[in-house]
């Protein structure tokens, strides 16, 4: 039976080709057969990973938690530059410029990625805000949540920061950031499991090595990233550490 | 071993008080008025090893407390603790990281130029192998209203 790959429902959809050209790529390094199974969203993915399906993943640093402590998987890699960081934003005319400013039972829209929705939670708090007093509306996409603010159905977006940047001009000018995350530890990783272990080194080290052959850099720019970088296991400790400390 | 505050780093006027710290040590701290406000988008993050000695500090601490890293690391991580904040509260926060929980509240921070920050802070056990080998404390921007009860509530707990 192949391993099996998969990637946090995240990933920008212009990548989806990357991942698999990436994998093909893998499977000839490695020698191994190995599925990527894309899953549509995180329930899916998770009900994978509980039911140990998963031997390859590229992991939302809210999910790194449960993959390490509950299921035996540990790092491989991340991307190097790649940090997940959160922004507010809200409609441009909106006279709102803080989000002290910001008033109970306003409507937030968010996806449903775990650690950019909990980073502009927490970045909501200032204002006293949390859960229990907002109302959240959940849209598929980035760019929805963008429509959401400009016809008027939500009151305030979080965004996935990447994600913002990377909305047309004409929408960006007609919204307002109010805060952007500045975390700069919080980071998607790829994790290998329990029963690739042994393989753990191998993988690793041609992770690493991919972006010095011209081959291995065509791959890396399909899936938007210049280079891996090794994440050991006590830098992966450290980011489950502070992701258990926001989710308080 | 924390030096006391000079007065060559203080800014502005200052008042003096000595400090009987959680471990027993005295320190002579200098303190002003002035409020440094907590960065927008910004957590405040450092580790300590068990008898909280500061291992790591991030950049935002750095900025934010005044003192340079080689200042910091090895430094106990009382070096931040401001005279309005009752012993209570970190007697609290030692007892419940101890148990092995998650400890979270609200803390007035004393920076090295005298002046002060308010956090709404989280300190979490780092346990590796079964064993604690430090503590993580993370800072985020407090409301406003929770610094509000917090300046009402804590001189009623000395």
């Amino acid at each position: 039976m192949p391993n099996m790959f998969t990637v946090s429902p995240d990933f920008p959809p212009d990548h989806i080709s990357g991942w698999y050209i990436f994998n093909t790529w893998l499977q000839k390094q490695t020698g191994e057969a190995i599925h990527l199974e894309m899953y549509n969203n995180f329930p899916t993915q998770r009900a994978a990973i509980d039911q140990d399906k998963i031997d390859l993943i590229y992991a939302n640093p809210f999910d790194a938690a449960m993959l390490v402590r509950e299921k035996g998987f540990s790092p491989l890699v991340r991307p190097v530059g790649v940090t997940d960081e959160a922004i507010i934003a809200v409609q441009a005319q909106n006279a709102v410029e803080d989000v002290a400013h910001l008033s109970p039972g306003i409507r937030v829209a968010v996806t449903e990625d775990p650690d950019v929705r909990l980073m502009g939670m927490i970045m909501l708090e200032p204002g006293d805000l949390d859960n229990s007093n907002v109302q959240a509306i959940v849209c598929d996409s980035y760019i929805l949540i963008a429509k959401q603010l400009l016809r008027g159905d939500a009151d305030v977006g979080i965004f996935l920061a990447e994600a913002y940047d990377n909305l047309s001009n004409i929408i960006k000018s007609q919204l307002k950031v109010l805060v952007r995350s500045q975390i700069s530890v919080v980071h998607h990783s790829l994790m290998i499991g329990p029963r690739l272990a042994d393989k753990k080194e191998v993988f690793q080290k041609l992770l690493v090595d991919m972006n010095n052959d011209e081959k291995g850099q065509g791959v890396l720019k399909s899936l938007g990233f210049d280079a891996w970088i090794r994440v050991d296991d006590e830098e992966m400790e450290f980011m489950i550490d502070l992701m258990d400390t926001l989710n308080t | 071993m924390l030096d006391d505050m000079k007065p060559e780093d203080i800014t502005g006027d200052y008042q003096e008080v000595t400090l009987n710290l959680y471990d027993g040590a005295k320190r002579k701290v200098l303190y002003t008025q002035i409020e440094t406000p907590y960065p927008d988008g910004k957590l405040i993050v450092s580790t300590t090893d068990p008898e909280g000695v500061i291992t790591h500090v991030n950049q935002a601490f750095i900025e934010m407390s005044g003192y340079t890293e080689d200042e910091l690391i090895n430094a106990p991580h009382s070096i931040l603790r401001h005279p309005d904040m009752p012993p209570a509260a970190f007697k609290d926060l030692w007892d419940t990281v101890q148990r092995g929980d998650k400890w979270q509240g609200f803390v007035k921070n004393l920076r090295k130029d005298g002046g002060y920050y308010w956090v709404k802070a989280t300190v979490i056990p780092n346990v590796r192998k079964g064993k604690v080998v430090g503590y993580t404390s993370v800072r985020r921007k407090p409301s406003r209203t929770k610094v509000e009860e917090c300046i009402r509530l804590y001189p009623t707990l000395f």
